[in-house]
Order: C-alpha cells, then structure tokens, then sequence
C-alpha cells in the first residue's frame, strides 16, 4: 500500500500562534483516516493544508508522491505557481462544513462548474455526468434546484457530488455534518458511508464518534497543534491510551 | 368546519363552535393629526400662490422653452455627457478595485492614491484643471504616437468627459471593492479547492455574487451623475444648464430658464429612479423571499382595498 498524503514534521503558525506544532502521519490509499479532537487542536487547519489552502511554514507534506505546494530541485525548495497548486487541487475533492455551494447556480451548474471550468469537459457530457452524481447522492429530482431552495443535509450532499465531479483521488472532508440539524447528518453520513465503500481515500475531520468507530479504517487524535494518539478507531475510542483523549472521549461519547 | 370536528380524535380539546363576533370598535380620534395635516397644507398653498401669482414671473416663457430645440439638445447632451462619464467610471473603477484588492503592493497603492485624490477634491475643482492643462503642457506629445496642440485636444467636451468620468471612477472603484469583499470567502475556497485559477474563480464565482451588491449603488451614482453634470458648464461644454442659461440671459427670463432646466432635470432623475426601482427588485431576488410590490401592483391592492373591506388583504 503507497502512502496517499504523508505528512513530514508539519509546522504552520498564523503570526506568532503555532497551530501545527509538528504533525507526522500517513494516510494509505483506500483508507478513512478521521481526525478528531476539541476546536482549536488545529485539525481543520492540518486539513486545509493538505490542498494548499494554507501553507505550511515547515516540514513536508506528500499527495500521492507529490510534494504540495513545492518542488523540490537539489536542497531548494520552489514555490509552485499558482496554476501549478491549481492542478494540484484538482485531484484533491474538498467538502466543507458550511457546504459553500455557489448560491447563483443550480445543484447541476455547482456539480458542473468544475469540470467544464477546469478539465475543459463540454457541456453535454458535464450535465450527464452531473445527473449521475446527483442520483448518487440521492439528489436526482434537485438538479434545477438553487443552493437557497435545499435543506443543509441537501446542500452538503450536492457539495459531494461537484467534489467528486473532478474523479478526485483523495477526498478531504471538514467537519462536514457540523452544521447540520441533527435529523439531517444521516444522510450525508450515508453519503460518505457508500463513497468509502467504493474504495476512496477520506480524510475526515469529524465530531461523528459513530461514524469514526463503524467507517474508520485510522484514527488520530489531535490536540494543541500535536498528535496525541492514533491507531485503529474502535481502539482508540473503545480504550484510550492517553489521559487527554479520555478526558475528550469521557465528554463527547 | 362542523363536519371537520366531528373526524377529530375524541381527546383533542373542544372548539369554539361559532367563530366570535367580529369586533366593531370606535377608532381612537387622532386631532393632532388633522391639525398638522391642514398646517402643512396651508404652508404649501401659501408657497405654491406665491409662485403662481408672482408677476415678475412669465409662465408662458417657461412652456413655451420647455421644447425649445436649443434645450432639447442641452438635454441630450446632458444625457450623453451623463451616459458617458459613467462608462468611463465604471471600466476605470473595476480596474481600480481589483488593483486595490491586488497582493501587488505598488498597484495597490496607486489605487488607494488615486482614490484619494479623485474622492478629496471636488468635482468642480477637477473639471478646472481639465480644462486650463494648456496653462502648463501647451502640447500634447505622445512621442511618435499623437501630438497636437493642447487647447484642440481639451475641447470642452474631453474636459467634461474626463473629469466627470475620472471622478466617478473613484466612487466606483469603492463600490466595486465593497462588493467583491461581500462575497464570502468560502466561494472563493471552494472553488480553489476545485482547481479553478484565480481569474477563473473571479470571473465565474465571485464577480456574479458581487454584482448584487454593486449593481443598485451603480445605478444611484448613474443619478446622481445627471445631476453633478450641471457644473460641466465651468468647462463650456453646453449641456442642458448652460443652453437654458444662454437663453435666459438674453432672454431676461434668468428664473423662468432654470425652471425649464429643473423639470428637465427632474424628468430625467425621475425616469431613471423608476429603472433603479426595478433594478434593485431584480438583484435582491435570491438575498429575500418576499419581494416588495412593484408601484402598479402597490396601486392595484389599493384599489382592491376601496372596493371591499377585505379586498385590502389580497
């Protein structure tokens, strides 16, 4: 098994806070990696720097072999331009916890976007494709429908389907059923459930201990910008090694 | 009703089973009211007598310049100058706030430098400057390119144009920042994320969601710019103020001339108000549910409400 995303030592601080205080981890192709941990351990930011979003000030992070962000020539390290990280992004599906769907398009232009956009696929085939991955999502009778007409479990399963639009290779998930009503999270867990089956690589970034416990092939703990603990989910979050991630566990379970 | 209680389940309350009377209550006298309402009346019709019974005043003058040849191309030429001037602001003031909102620090300071001088300095004081450039660059030279005496390059119209349309693009430049900050910085992640470069996420994601914001301002200034047009005339340039004003002077129907130049002027604002109305209806879909009444369906319901009581509620 290649490792999909390897992160070397990764440091990021916003001025003279460190968020990421030095993070190694890997992620196998296939797997569901979950990260979990209190607001501020700087697991969503980790995330975020999986595909550029943020840049990391030191270390080295890996997609697929690939260094994000740099290239790598003798011991100097180049910054990618920006149409470089954007072939980069366009491998890596992104779904975040305030769904961001483009409210002036319909779920079936947002699904559509991207690939005619980026991967120059015309129309006709975008819009077929895009019916698919509705229906996968369960959305088929809300293709016309405006981001303002659906529900937020609808919204986050549209936002799914236009990651998924551009075939990524590894899908990162932040807090994605954090704003949802409580009635809505099943859906777009199922969602998620039946993309892990088919073998994606997840990152995901989740309050959901169920999802973590049943879906997760990995698990890490983060807390203060650092790895805490990490290991087979029902593990870890049946029988915690670490004083921090019981006292974590004690609360949310 | 009746035959609906009766499918009920046995323990849901009972009801009422006669609606109450309707209440037939005398209103409270509001006298405060009707006292105003004539004070304010007699004011105006003092105001309005005095204007109708001026002597000094020639009614007749008024209409019959009101279609003056002379006039009506003072209008259109307000109208050009207008359309324009606007044209000039709005292309100029896009660049602008993108140069503003660039990482590009020299850029950004060019702007913010240009929006601080256009913005500090009244538009008549820019118009001027225009207009006596010859005092200090007597030739316009552009190397190989263009090259011609000053005066014939700043006619009264490029001085018109350029100040007014130089002076807009400051406004607009602030109104396009406005607007494109609006839009929330998650459409901008989320299309990254996709892989879209950064003009494609400006063009495709972000301008569309910035235009509800720009778009009803724009027309407001394009209002307003009818109006401030009026100091072209410190340029010569012989808009609908200076036309009516030449005639008025030899004429000696100073007062009558500018009342001409009011109505017009107001027509003008007026026709272009109504626009702005619907305009602003237009771009607020999607932001609100409900839609305020366009004035027509404003004048149907009212009219609805006189016929029968409860026509008002329709």
């Amino acid at each position: 098994m290649t490792a999909m995303v390897r992160a070397e030592s990764v440091h990021k601080s916003y001025g003279l806070v460190e968020v990421l205080k030095g993070i190694d981890l890997e992620v196998k192709q296939g797997e569901v990696f979950c990260l979990i941990g209190p607001s501020g351990s700087g697991k969503s930011t980790f995330l975020r720097c999986i595909n550029h979003l943020e840049k990391i000030n030191a270390g080295r992070l890996y997609v697929d072999g690939e260094l994000v962000g740099y290239r790598q020539k003798a011991d100097k390290l180049y910054e990618l331009k920006d149409s470089e990280v954007a072939r980069q992004r366009r491998d890596i599906g992104m779904v975040f916890q305030r769904f961001n769907l483009f409210p002036h398009m319909t779920a079936a232009e947002n699904v559509m976007e991207a690939p005619v956009q980026v991967k120059g696929t015309s129309r006709a085939q975008a819009r077929e494709r895009a019916r698919e991955l509705l229906e996968k999502v369960g959305l088929a009778d809300k293709a016309g429908s405006y981001p303002a007409q659906l529900s937020g479990g609808q919204q986050q399963r549209v936002a799914i389907a236009r990651a998924l639009a551009m075939d990524p290779k590894l899908m990162l998930f932040d807090e994605p059923t954090s704003a949802l009503d409580p009635e809505l999270v099943g859906d777009v867990l199922d969602v998620m459930r039946d993309l892990a089956e088919s073998g994606m690589t997840m990152v995901v970034v989740t309050h959901e201990m169920g999802f973590a416990r049943e879906v997760g092939d990995s698990l890490v703990f983060m807390d203060g910008g650092v790895v805490v603990e990490s290991g087979d989910p029902r593990e870890v979050l049946t029988n915690p090694q670490h004083e921090r991630t019981q006292a974590f566990l004690s609360k949310v379970l | 009703m009746t035959d609906k209680i009766d499918k009920e389940p046995a323990d849901t309350p009972p009801r009422a089973s006669l609606a109450p009377e309707t209440i037939k209550a005398i209103p409270v006298r509001h006298y405060g009211r009707y006292v105003s309402a004539v004070i304010v009346l007699a004011l105006v019709a003092l105001l309005v007598n005095a204007f109708a019974t001026a002597e000094k005043i020639q009614w007749s003058a008024v209409g019959d310049k009101l279609f003056d040849s002379t006039v009506l191309a003072g209008a259109g030429r307000t109208l050009l100058i207008s359309v324009l001037a606007m044209i000039v602001g709005v292309v100029l003031g896009v660049l602008l706030a993108v140069m503003r909102l660039s990482k590009n620090p020299v850029t950004s300071w060019v702007a913010w430098a240009y929006i601080w001088f256009f913005r500090g300095t009244p538009v008549y004081v820019q118009l001027l400057l225009w207009f006596n450039l010859a005092l200090i660059f007597p030739m316009l030279n552009l190397g190989p390119i263009y090259k011609d005496e000053m005066t014939d390059v700043m006619t009264p119209f490029m001085c018109a144009l350029l100040g007014l349309g130089l002076n807009e693009a400051a406004y607009m430049a602030e109104i396009c920042r406005a607007g494109l900050m609006a839009v929330d910085e998650g459409q901008t992640e989320a299309a990254h994320a996709l892989g879209m470069s950064h003009g494609k996420t400006l063009r495709r994601i972000v301008i569309p969601q910035a235009m509800r914001v720009i778009v009803p301002p724009t027309g407001n200034e394009f209002i307003n710019m009818l109006k401030t047009s009026s100091l072209v005339y410190a340029v010569t340039y012989n808009e609908l103020l200076r036309a009516t004003s030449t005639i008025g002077s030899t004429s000696y129907a100073v007062m009558e001339m500018l009342f001409v130049a009011s109505i017009w002027y107001l027509v003008m604002t007026s026709v272009f108000s109504v626009f702005q109305y619907y305009l602003e209806r237009r771009f607020a879909r999607g932001s609100s549910r409900n839609l305020p009444p366009t004035p027509f369906q404003k004048i149907r319901a009212n009219l609805l409400s006189l016929r029968s009581p409860q026509g008002g509620a329709a």
